[in-house]
């Protein structure tokens, strides 16, 4: 479904700030109705992985393959039709606070151009779905966290992507919330049959929603596996330490927990 | 003496409210692509176009930095050529316009800057094209900050047409310097006043309100 050879990304120097190689060559194949998620430290380069296949960035290099086309290769005013194949889901909601949760959800089929009848047809049967019938006219400022996420999710399926690309989408929110939502994706991929790719720094959400598992540290993917097997066995140092952060809040490893803190992102 | 005033208080009224709000129009029909365009065409903005923004900026700068009453008179050939005539309250409304429509355009970028840029990324992964990013995101989401901003231009215009009413424009600020200043009614001056005073504070009240209805963020 997706096929990364060698994606590179070099952001250009600015003013003050030198030019800074992101990504070194990914490779990573995403096979349909798969999820897989991809985890690392604060500025591996884990956001600019999943930017560079909706391509919201442009990779520098390396071809970003999307159910058969070269997508790097669109031209610019191709984009938007190649996009709204794909959904994504993100940190901070990015919610239009002017319009209702029926609204925020439709946004994607009005881009698209679809009539009212559409519309409905495609929203109605989303709501319960994300368990948000009762919150149909409600605006984002009037939703929790976990309800703004659910909005979030729903918009992203409303224009019938293949793909759902998903960004953190748990980082803003509490455990319980965090498991209620990571359920609710897995979900949607077992009843949609939806390819997701899943950006996290928590082992947790790798656990509770990953087929596969991508580890990547200073722009490279350092480890890749099943889910299981990366679990039991893990070989690079950064998984290690990644897998040691699950137990933070144990009280009983206390060194462990200082020394993975150093490390976390602020 | 209250009977004799009033009708032509009520008319300056009318002659100020049609210069302001012709202006205002007219100004927002204007400002409002070149505040877009200033918000939107920086390096790595939606269209893309710093050369542009680098001749559109300092010629809005400009414009705002010449005091009202001097881009009055100072535009008047110009004035003449649009309105035919350079006296009375048609007249007025080219130069309040012109002095509208950077003012408005830097409300209308202050406003868009604020639209918190994940939404415009949002919109692009949705396949949104950049005319869409503008139409269904930035405009709606700076809805509440364009109406704020336009009440201040209104304000502000109300005060400038009292400006082009001592060149000859009509409305209240043309009342006041020729009967209240000029033939020394104190009373009619005083009422002129009072009218303003009246008149500005409706006109952010009502504002204020609109912005409030518009403005989904606290509810
Ligand atoms: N627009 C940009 N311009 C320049 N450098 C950037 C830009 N975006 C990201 N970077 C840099 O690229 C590197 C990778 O960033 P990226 O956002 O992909 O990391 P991440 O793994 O998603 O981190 P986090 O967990 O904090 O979100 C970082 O060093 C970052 O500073
Ligand atoms: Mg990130």
């Amino acid at each position: 479904m997706i096929r990364l050879s060698n994606v590179q990304k070099t952001y250009p120097a600015r003013r003050g700030s030198p030019a800074h190689k992101a990504l070194h060559g990914i490779d990573l194949d995403i096979a349909a109705g798969e999820i897989v998620g991809v985890i690392g430290r604060s500025g591996a380069g884990k956001s600019t992985l999943i930017r560079c296949i909706n391509l919201l960035e442009v990779p520098t290099a390396g071809s970003v393959i999307v159910d058969g086309t070269d997508v790097t290769q669109l031209v610019k005013r191709d984009l938007p039709l190649f996009r709204r194949q794909l959904g994504m889901v993100f940190q901070h909601f990015n919610l239009l606070s002017s319009r209702t949760v029926y609204d925020n959800i439709a946004l994607p089929l009005e881009l698209a151009g679809a009539s009212k009848a559409e519309i409905a047809a495609a929203v109605d049967p989303l709501l319960p779905l994300v368990g948000l019938e009762d919150k149909r006219d409600r605006y984002p400022a009037e939703l929790s966290g976990g309800q703004k996420q659910r909005v979030g999710i729903a918009r992203a399926l409303s224009s019938n992507p293949k793909v759902v690309l998903c960004d953190e989408v748990t980082s803003a929110l509490d455990p319980e919330t965090t498991r209620q939502i990571l359920s609710l994706l897995r979900d949607i991929n077992k009843r949609l049959g939806l390819t997701m790719v899943v950006i996290t720094h928590e082992m947790a959400v790798v656990k509770q929603l990953c087929d596969r598992v991508a580890v990547m540290d200073g722009g490279v993917i350092v480890e890749e596996g099943k889910v299981d097997a990366i679990f039991a066995n893990p070989t690079h140092a950064t998984t290690q330490s990644l897998l040691a952060d699950e137990f933070l809040d144990y009280p009983a490893r206390p060194n462990a927990a200082a020394n993975a803190n150093t490390g976390q992102e602020a | 003496m209250f009977a004799t005033l009033a009708p032509i208080l009520l008319q300056a009224t009318l002659e100020t409210f049609s210069m302001v709000i012709s202006a205002l129009v007219l100004g927002t029909t204007f400002g409002l692509p070149i505040g877009v365009v200033l918000a939107t065409s920086g390096r790595g903005e939606l269209f893309e176009a710093p050369l542009f923004q680098k001749i559109i900026g300092p010629i809005v700068n400009a414009t705002r930095s010449v005091p009202f009453i001097i881009l009055a008179v100072a535009i008047i050939p110009f004035t003449r050529l649009v309105a035919g005539t350079s006296i009375g309250t048609a007249a007025a409304i080219v130069p309040l316009t012109v002095a509208a429509i950077p003012f408005i355009a830097r409300i209308i970028e202050g406003a868009i800057r604020e639209v918190d840029g994940g939404l415009v990324e949002a919109a692009q992964a949705m396949g949104a094209r950049p005319f869409q990013v503008v139409t269904k995101v930035l405009l709606p989401e700076a809805l509440p900050g364009i109406i704020h901003g336009l009440t201040l231009t209104a304000v502000t215009l109300i005060g400038y047409s009292a400006m082009v009413g001592a060149v000859g424009a009509g409305g209240l600020g043309d009342l006041g310097i020729r009967y209240g200043y000029q033939r020394f009614r104190p009373d009619v001056m005083a009422a002129v006043v009072i009218t303003l005073i009246v008149v500005v504070q409706m006109v952010q009240s009502l504002g204020d309100w609109l912005a409030r209805k518009a403005d989904k963020r606290n509810i």
